[in-house]
């Protein structure tokens, strides 16, 4: 196949899976069953997941899978078992409704002004480093991902940084979680 | 023949995503859901073929591992959480 075709048979993918995901986000939006909606919500994150990964951004792409399909899908079910399963039927108020639209369109119209997808004029291109990046991942860190390459070895120390803080906010978290339990099993007991 | 399968596992993906829709019971749904997790293992890894990078391969598997671990959650929730008085059969 040629390097044409390939990228336009990859074009045509990336499409149909675009329109995968608006309709899964309409179908999101009308479901009343919030079961179904979170359930909808996790393919949700695996078609973004898969579209991350055909435009090349498989950090990306792994993180959305991982937080949007897997952790999210979870604490959804939890919050579901501690409220009502079904959506309550609610008036259509106009109000927000013209919000979220504006807001969309806001979104949409900022979109116009960036690069075309892949396009070599972009500011990303003009970078001084461009060129140390692109041949010392080859060479230098022997990786197939600039993109890897990049967060892995050349902002290694951010990147570990970033860990560490993820790491002390979860034992954060779970001294916080433990600690309470310990003393509300004790107030059950006796008197306050 | 790369591309025959890519049109499989589209459309496959896009009867998981009405099945995941419309489906009655909870279980249509969640079924759906993990299938829709298999399909995006597949689509990576075919797409990894088609654009002749078989080492997204690697890839896919992790993303099966992932999927694995969210319908055992889903699951688990659905057999000990307050969701099973509405399914019908579960104690």
């Amino acid at each position: 196949m040629s390097a044409k075709q390939q990228t336009s048979g990859l074009a045509m993918i990336e499409l149909i899976l675009f329109v995968l995901l608006v309709a899964t986000a309409v179908v999101v939006a009308r479901l009343r069953d919030l079961f179904a909606a979170v359930m909808l919500t996790g393919i949700f994150s695996l078609v973004s997941a898969g579209l991350f990964t055909l435009m090349d951004a498989v950090d990306v792409a792994f993180t959305e899978a991982a937080v949007g399909a897997g952790i999210s899908t979870i604490l959804m079910l939890g919050t579901l078992s501690l409220t009502a399963r079904r959506e309550e039927q609610q008036p259509v108020r106009l109000l927000p409704f013209l919000v979220v639209i504006l807001v969309g369109g806001a979104l949409i119209a900022g979109t116009v002004d960036m690069p075309a997808y892949g396009a070599l004029e972009a500011p990303i291109h003009q970078h001084p480093m461009y060129n140390e990046f692109i041949t010392g991942t080859e060479q230098k860190v022997h990786l197939p991902n600039v993109v890897t390459a990049v967060l892995a070895s050349y902002r290694g120390y951010d990147t570990f940084g970033e860990t560490t803080v993820v790491f002390a906010a979860a034992i954060g978290v779970f001294l916080v979680l433990g600690g309470r339990r310990k003393k509300s099993a004790k107030i059950d007991g006796g008197t306050p | 023949m790369f591309v025959a399968a890519m049109v499989g596992v589209l459309v496959t993906m896009f009867l998981a995503l009405v099945r995941a829709a419309l489906g009655p019971t909870v279980f249509d749904r969640i079924l759906a859901a993990n299938m829709f997790g298999t399909k995006t293992v597949l689509l990576i890894a075919v797409a990894g073929f088609l654009t002749e990078r078989p080492d997204w391969l690697d890839l896919a598997i992790v993303y099966a591992l992932v999927n694995f671990a969210g319908t055992i959650a889903v699951a688990k929730f659905c057999r000990f959480g307050n969701l099973a008085d509405d399914v019908g059969g579960a104690e």
